[in-house]
């Protein structure tokens, strides 16, 4: 199952798009409570959207931003665009889906 | 011109070309990648000047900044920014008092509205900025937000 949940709704000729993705965000900083290790970090560092192929946005996380992370940004498109949003966390691991705007 | 003459001027254009297109090449990539120093910064000013190569923010009240003021838990704190400034570069948000004061960067593309939402861990109460690069400048807009855990008041 993706790890990615995402809309895109147009209206007025901007499209509005939200997406929540599901990664631990690990700091690196937090103890395991059992054990007292320290949990080793594991965050998303880079995040793209893109419409039709072309780039909209470029984010970068840091290991600040939470758990489970939601994300929201717009951009000039119409219904029917092929929205993408991919990421990619510090250990390497990517998803990424589509969706059209509605 | 003789044949050997004009391979060797067509491999001298060729090796310019090839030169200047690694050299605008270049600069693109050391920006397409992760920023791990501005993250790793630990102090407010030379966290944003690491990012900016300067630390000079003009206030402005063409950035707004949309966050609770007193957020009971820090560890879910929603974060909106937006302008009405031009030609966006790109947005940071800032937590003073967090170890590491960089929490995120997004950078727009011509087709993006200036506007981003997100949600940020904080450690404790802090001054959060949001740093909007329109331009050859950098403009900002700042706001106190309060952390009680677990609703005690703290």
């Amino acid at each position: 199952m993706s790890t990615i949940k995402i809309r895109a709704k147009e209206s007025k000729g901007i499209v509005t798009v939200k997406a929540l993705i599901k990664h631990p965000m690990e700091t690196g900083k937090r103890k395991n409570k059992k054990t007292g290790e320290l949990i080793p970090p594991h965050y998303i560092q880079e995040v793209i959207g893109q419409a039709n192929g072309k780039e909209v946005i470029k984010v970068y996380w840091g290991p600040a931003v939470s758990k489970n992370p939601y994300l929201t940004f717009k951009y000039k498109g119409e219904k029917g665009d092929k929205v993408e949003l991919t990421w990619v966390d510090n250990k390497g691991n990517r998803d990424s889906k589509n969706q059209a705007a509605k | 011109m003789n044949r050997r003459k004009f391979l060797k001027n067509s491999l001298l254009t060729v090796g310019s070309i090839m030169s200047v297109a690694t050299l605008s090449i270049i600069p693109k990539r050391v920006f397409a990648s992760w920023p791990k120093s501005s993250f790793d910064e630990k102090d407010l000013e030379k966290s944003i000047k690491s990012v900016y190569g300067h630390s000079d923010l003009t206030e402005s009240s063409k950035v707004i900044l949309k966050a609770p003021e007193i957020a009971e838990n820090g560890a879910i704190v929603p974060i909106n920014v937006k302008t009405k400034l031009k030609r966006v570069e790109s947005i940071m948000v800032f937590v003073e008092n967090n170890p590491q004061p960089l929490s995120s960067g997004y950078y727009l593309s011509s087709l993006a509205e200036p506007t981003i939402g997100t949600r940020i861990k904080m450690g404790k109460s802090s001054k959060v900025i949001a740093a909007v690069k329109s331009g050859n400048k950098v403009y900002s807009s700042s706001k106190e937000i309060k952390i009680t855990i677990g609703g005690c008041g703290g």
